[in-house]
């Protein structure tokens, strides 16, 4: 009797146990089609040229729908961006590791509060301005002053050549 | 709609079931006392459930990546089906899906004709099927647009011509049907909406359908009223929700099958051609669930009587238990009737048949017969049969084979093979 | 069970019945060997590789492949050509994009991420350089005809002189397999047409062959995964199938009906 009991007993929770494996199987491609398609996926990276770009401007492109701050810095603003000590910052990140080539600062253009994209050339810093909810970045892209928690972000990217910027 | 009172045992279920009772509810889903001796036809039910969530969920997950454009619908298929993630997975389900949902509403039809399960008191009940099942030819047929190919095109051309055959406002409603001078961008947006709404439509009915059974309780093999609960029931929970599941499962590896390893076997090739207002294709064909009525209509050679006869074919169902007199709702005890329920199913199989045929010579000649067949089955055969017809006797129980009138014995003997109808 | 051997039964005859309908007014066509065909059926790789090469060097010129990208000639069941070969092939061609800065449209070599280049600005393009017939998108070209793969496969080699009687009008062949007989494209394919670099002989059979596989590959990229899926899932369907069968038996025998 006790041993027609286990054995049942088993069955049911083997039943069980292989309906729910084949349910979670079942849900994953449901909630998976959600994900970035392949066509998505296949468009992470953009060329840019930068060409025209001469010192003191700031070009904004367009990668996976978000912008992307290319900005030739000037000699001034890279000082002033050096000259920075690391302890006065909310988020402690050097200059040279943010511009790999000093003139050049490429940075997602993206507040890292909730989103927004900052103005150029604004702010207390000389460098952006959130006009959401006041953040204030300084002429390396690093948050100074306001809410966001972080430093604008730096993708992925290189120089393909001169006169070109792949990102991503 | 409940048998009994039911309490829940904990404090804080009881609170909430004094003001919402869904645990009475659920109590009376598992208890629900079920003819014991159902048999595997009766499983349709549940497998049609599992249709219609299988539907809606994969519809819902389309419609987040379909673009309902006529420049674009094509385009946003094969795009489903090459980059989403599982897209052809989804789509393959919910294109055989429909298939699937037919074969099984076509297989709970038949069985309820088969064991009169729409007679007096399941009326209602029956009624509500008959709308579910044109809801649910009419959300096929807009969803079929969705993809925008060849047959998209025609067949939503010439459905909704159908509507011109009546006299005066016809050509006016097919104009309003477009909006526009014919199938074109604004007809696709509007298909895709009322595609989207059917199925919720679809479902509240389906609650109303259940709901209208679980008054009398389910027909039985035997067709005899019984005692609920009583020793000819089993509760719902476990018995019938195990043997469903079973059903289910035996069903699924058939979908499963279409799904994998045929999936464009039912559809049709001219659907992967994108639609083209200038060119029809060779053979309109409809989906092969709709081609028994194709069939009626085409064998009509008037416009306006051959959209009534194809109408009329289904409507006639909705007067099914008035028009069938007998007393006796299981065939099993009909003898006759038995014999003219199969030459039914011959016959709305031969207009399946002839239906994806050309209409012309023999073929037509056949359809015309069937047709004429089908509305003599509905409307003769089956009022003479009720007060013609000499039928077996009924035993009293599904346990105990107790027979009213006359002490047959042979029908006792007989007990097991009706069972197992 | 006994009802469930009825059941399947009435399907498959139900189903055995369309498919009879179906194929009622079949041409016979041509029968080669696919490796796709079938439960387990895989694309033959060196196969779909040679039959872009046909697509590439034959077809396209005047056949558009819309739905297809140059990345997808990478992906796992397809003619999985290296990251670097598809680079290659993408920059081969000139893709339109912009506006640049200027507002002006501007041609550039193309990246995996685009669409296959098509041959004609538009449908109407194509049918002006091709005497008013419309020459087919491929990519799903495969399932849009009633005869599948068999139906392709013969067609290109179903060129023939008309027989007697039979009259065709400037820019209309005669084929065996095409409805009608009638076809606006000509014979496409010759012995050694094209130079594989595996070295296959380019025969006009093996060239038809290895095409029509590329076609079945572009009309179902996911034909692969979806066989190897359906096996798994139909074994788990039927374990399940068994478990829940013996659970049945074992709650139906508290009583003494049997299920």
């Amino acid at each position: 009797m006790e041993k027609k009991t286990k054995r049942r007993d088993f069955l049911f929770t083997a039943t069980y146990a292989v309906g729910a494996v084949g349910a979670g199987a079942v849900i994953w491609p449901m909630i998976d089609q959600m994900n970035p398609d392949a066509s998505v996926k296949a468009l992470a990276s953009t060329e840019v040229d930068v060409s025209t770009v001469t010192p003191g401007k700031t070009i904004t492109v367009l990668w996976r729908g978000k912008p992307v701050f290319i900005r030739r810095r000037t000699p001034e603003e890279i000082a002033e961006a050096k000259s920075v000590k690391l302890e006065e910052l909310k988020h402690p990140e050097k200059d040279e590791d943010r511009a790999k080539d000093p003139e050049w600062l490429v940075m997602l253009g993206v507040c890292t509060h909730l989103g927004c994209v900052p103005l150029d050339q604004k702010g207390d810093y000389n460098g952006w301005f959130c006009p959401c909810h006041g953040s204030h970045y300084d002429t390396s892209g690093r948050i100074r002053k306001g809410p966001a928690p972080t430093n604008m972000e730096i993708p992925e990217y290189k120089f393909v050549n001169a006169n070109t910027i792949k990102i991503g | 709609m409940s048998d009994h009172e039911y309490t829940p045992k904990s404090k804080v279920g009881k609170w909430f079931n004094d003001r919402l009772p869904l645990l009475t509810l659920a109590n009376h889903l598992t208890d629900y006392p079920t003819p014991k001796n159902l048999n595997y036809w009766w499983t349709f039910g549940g497998i049609l459930t599992f249709c219609l969530i299988t539907q809606i969920v994969t519809g819902l997950v389309l419609a987040m990546h379909y673009i309902a454009h006529a420049d674009m619908a094509f385009q946003s298929v094969e795009h489903i089906m090459r980059d989403v993630n599982y897209g052809w997975l989804i789509r393959y389900i919910h294109a055989n899906g429909a298939s699937m949902f037919f074969l099984a509403v076509y297989i709970h039809i038949f069985r309820s004709l088969f064991y009169g399960s729409y007679k007096s008191p399941r009326e209602v009940i029956w009624i509500i099927g008959i709308i579910i099942y044109l809801l649910m030819m009419a959300a096929a047929f807009l969803g079929y647009v969705l993809p925008w190919g060849q047959m998209s095109f025609w067949g939503a051309t010439v459905i909704t011509n159908l509507f011109s055959a009546i006299p005066l406002v016809g050509e006016g409603i097919v104009t309003w049907l477009w909006g526009g001078y014919s199938v074109d961008n604004p007809t696709l947006t509007r298909f895709f909406t009322l595609h989207y709404l059917i199925p919720f439509l679809i479902l509240g009915l389906v609650v109303l359908h259940i709901w209208a059974l679980h008054v009398p309780g389910n027909n039985n093999p035997v067709g005899i009223d019984i005692k609920k609960p009583s020793k000819d029931t089993v509760p719902f929970h476990p018995y019938i929700v195990i043997k469903d599941g079973f059903a289910l499962l035996m069903f699924m590896i058939v979908f499963a099958f279409f799904v994998f390893y045929t999936p464009n076997i039912l559809g049709h090739a001219d659907n992967y051609i994108e639609a083209n207002p200038l060119v029809t294709p060779a053979h309109i064909v409809p989906e092969w669930y709709l081609l028994p009525f194709y069939a009626i209509l085409r064998s009509v050679p008037d416009k306006l009587l051959g959209v009534i006869a194809m109408l009329s074919a289904i409507l006639i169902l909705a007067a099914l238990p008035w028009l069938d007199t007998s007393k006796i709702r299981s065939a099993v005890f009909r003898p006759l009737y038995k014999q003219f329920y199969w030459i039914l199913v011959a016959d709305v199989l031969i207009l399946g048949y002839v239906g994806a045929m050309p209409a012309e010579g023999l073929y037509l000649l056949i359809a015309r017969i069937a047709t004429a067949y089908y509305f003599l089955h509905f409307l003769v055969v089956l009022p003479v049969l009720g007060f013609k017809e000499r039928t077996t006797p009924v035993p009293l129980s599904i346990t105990e084979p107790i027979l009213g009138g006359s002490p047959n014995l042979a029908a006792v003997k007989k007990k097991d093979s009706f069972k197992d109808q | 069970m006994k009802n469930f051997f009825r059941i399947s039964f009435l399907i498959a005859l139900f189903f055995g019945f369309q498919f009879n309908s179906n194929a009622a007014e079949k041409v016979e066509y041509l029968k080669t060997d696919w490796s796709f065909k079938g439960p387990f059926g895989k694309f033959d790789r060196a196969a779909l590789q040679r039959g872009y090469q046909v697509y590439q060097e034959v077809c396209s010129s005047c056949h558009s492949m819309k739905y297809l990208s140059y990345r997808n000639l990478v992906e796992e069941g397809g003619p999985e050509f290296s990251v670097e070969q598809a680079k290659a092939i993408a920059a081969s061609f000139e893709v339109k994009d912009g506006p640049n800065a200027d507002g002006e449209m501007f041609m550039r070599p193309g990246r995996l991420s685009d669409k296959f280049v098509m041959p004609y600005e538009n449908e109407k393009a194509a049918q002006a350089a091709n005497g008013g017939a419309y020459p087919p998108d491929m990519t799903v070209l495969v399932k849009a005809r009633g005869g599948g793969v068999d139906y392709i496969y013969s067609l290109l080699q179903g060129y023939e002189d008309p027989p007697a009687g039979v009259t065709l009008d400037d820019g209309v062949y005669y084929n065996k397999y095409i409805y009608g007989n009638k076809i606006k494209m000509s014979n496409q394919l010759s012995d050694g047409l094209v130079e594989y670099s595996d070295g296959t002989n380019a025969s006009v059979e093996q060239m038809a062959k290895d095409v029509t596989t590329f076609l079945m590959w572009t009309a179902e990229p996911h034909l692969e995964t979806r066989h190897k899926m359906g096996f798994k899932a139909i074994i788990y369907l039927i374990i399940l199938t068994v478990l829940v069968y013996f659970s049945m038996k074992r709650i139906w025998s508290r009583i003494e009906t049997k299920v």
